[in-house]
């Protein structure tokens, strides 16, 4: 009975001091699954451009931060279950996601692209290096229509619930084929097997792939930014509201915004950006 | 709980459930003839061809269904010299690929069904067709197999339902099945109670039928 009494004591204490140390620190949702802004290295460790931003920026605040690996599907849900307190996965600002949580201004923002193997006809596609699709100019709607024309009929294959998929649903490039992923690399998987005949992500991911496995994956159209893709990428936190925790999410707003506009300042947010993108990604 | 896009997700998860459908009752169909075949090497008195037959099943049934669907999906499509083969044309496809995995799955179980519901048949039984001069093959025909599909019903109807729930994997293949459609509503609404509750309510409901189904046949076809 004693041994049990003990017991039952170590278990309580530990919970009580699991609980307690959580309370104290910052928990930072992200996917780990999209390299350069967020990743997984071999030892199972979290890596990226995200995860040193954020460590950065709650060295700002004075809070000691701990990062939560979370799959992608699943994050603003996982935020709204108070499993974590913000989001840092490479979560562009975009209208749709702000009816269910907020974001602080953003830090960086980098835009989307088609993605072929070598030798796929889309290659040949004719259209300037980058639009913004906020603005409503004829170049813009000249492109869009070229892309619409090189989509149709062919497999587009991009990552499920991100503004890639948004963009393919939106009807901008008409009635697309769309197939979607739970993660980006099994969309560069089937991009490489053939499954896919086109791909739409972050030029980086694509990049980045490329090099990573040396298979021939080429990025085709312009660079595409504006629209269904956002407003770059913010610090994703819950509305803040009434109750303690509420409030507690109100300050970690204010807080996030504060530290982003001094690490823009003393030049920490490019100085990150160039060490993974190879660009000043920052903004 | 928003009941307004529960009644707008309805329609989507009904329009779903037929992919669920056709991919069940396609890997049922295919996953039967497997389990027929194999429980049949299994039962051969030869050790080579059994030992074979229980390798199949002890594999297929030993590994998660997810890790089979992964193999046949992602690993084998990043063999370049198979994609240039007739196979391609198949295994491109998801919807294939995840038949193919379900179908040598539940093939795999079915074997096991079939087989140990051969083995319980009593011997008094074929003893007593002998006795009154059968010959063995209608002995096998319409006395062994007919008592050893009635005896695998409860285990098979088990299996059928267990395979109507490993479908959702399917979703995992870009498929867009029930649960791959609330995924989807999922990722643009944020509201995952909502949407999983009336999806695993589909399923429930598809469970109810086949439970049912099951137990009229059982009741039909009882022995006594």
């Amino acid at each position: 009975m004693n041994k049990l009494k003990t017991f039952g004591l170590g278990l309580l204490i530990s919970l009580f001091l699991t609980i307690s140390s959580n309370a104290e620190s910052i928990k930072i949702g992200t996917e780990g699954a999209y390299p350069p802004w967020n990743n997984t290295d071999a030892s199972g460790k979290l890596v990226g451009f995200e995860i040193e931003l954020g460590n950065e920026l709650c060295k700002i605040i004075k809070q000691e931060c701990t990062f939560v690996p979370q799959d992608w599907d699943g994050m603003i849900p996982a935020l709204l279950m108070r499993k974590f307190d913000v989001i840092m996965a490479g979560m562009s600002i975009t209208p749709e996601r702000q009816k269910t949580i907020t974001f602080s201004q953003g830090y960086a923002t980098e835009p989307a692209t088609l993605a072929v193997m070598k030798g796929s006809s889309l290659e040949s596609m004719n259209t300037p290096d980058a639009i913004n699709l906020n603005r409503s100019g004829s170049d813009v709607k000249k492109t869009l229509k070229t892309i619409t024309e090189s989509l149709a009929g062919k497999t587009v294959c991009t990552q499920t619930g991100t503004i890639h998929q948004n963009f393919l649903e939106s009807g901008d490039v008409g009635k697309v084929n769309v197939r979607t992923y739970k993660t980006q690399d099994e969309v560069n998987l089937d991009l490489t097997s053939g499954r896919c005949d086109v791909a739409l992500a972050a030029k980086a991911s694509f990049v980045e792939f490329a090099e990573a496995s040396g298979k021939a994956v080429v990025t085709v159209g312009p660079n595409l930014a504006g629209g269904a893709f956002g407003d770059g990428v913010g610090v994703g936190i819950r509305q803040g509201g009434d109750d303690t925790i509420g409030k507690r999410d109100a300050k970690l707003l204010k807080d996030f915004n504060k530290a982003i506009d001094k690490a823009r300042k003393d030049g920490t947010i490019s100085k990150l950006a160039i060490k993974w993108f190879g660009d000043d990604v920052s903004m | 709980m928003d009941f307004d896009l529960m009644i707008t997700s309805l329609p989507k998860l009904l329009s779903a459930a037929v992919i669920t459908l056709k991919l069940l009752s396609a890997s049922l169909i295919i996953g039967l003839f497997i389990g027929f075949l194999f429980a049949v090497l299994r039962l051969n008195k030869n050790p080579f061809i059994s030992k074979f037959a229980y390798g199949y099943s002890y594999l297929f049934r030993g590994t998660p269904l997810l890790v089979q669907i992964f193999i046949i999906y992602y690993g084998l499509g990043q063999i370049e010299w198979l994609r240039s083969t007739f196979l391609w044309v198949i295994l491109k496809e998801p919807y294939w690929c995840a038949i193919i995995a379900f179908a040598l799955n539940t093939g795999a179980y079915t074997s096991e069904i079939l087989r140990s519901a051969f083995q319980t048949i009593k011997p008094g039984i074929i003893e007593a067709g002998k006795s009154l001069g059968i010959s063995s093959k209608i002995i096998l025909y319409k006395i062994q197999i007919p008592v050893a599909i009635r005896q695998s019903l409860p285990a098979y109807g088990n299996e059928i339902i267990l395979m109507m729930k490993g479908t959702s994997l399917a979703s995992t293949v870009t498929l867009m099945d029930i649960t791959g459609v609330a995924k989807h509503i999922v990722s643009t609404t944020y509201k995952p109670l909502e949407v999983f509750l009336l999806a695993g309510g589909i399923y429930l409901f598809m469970t109810f039928i086949i439970h049912n189904v099951i137990k009229y046949l059982e009741k039909k076809y009882s022995f006594q």
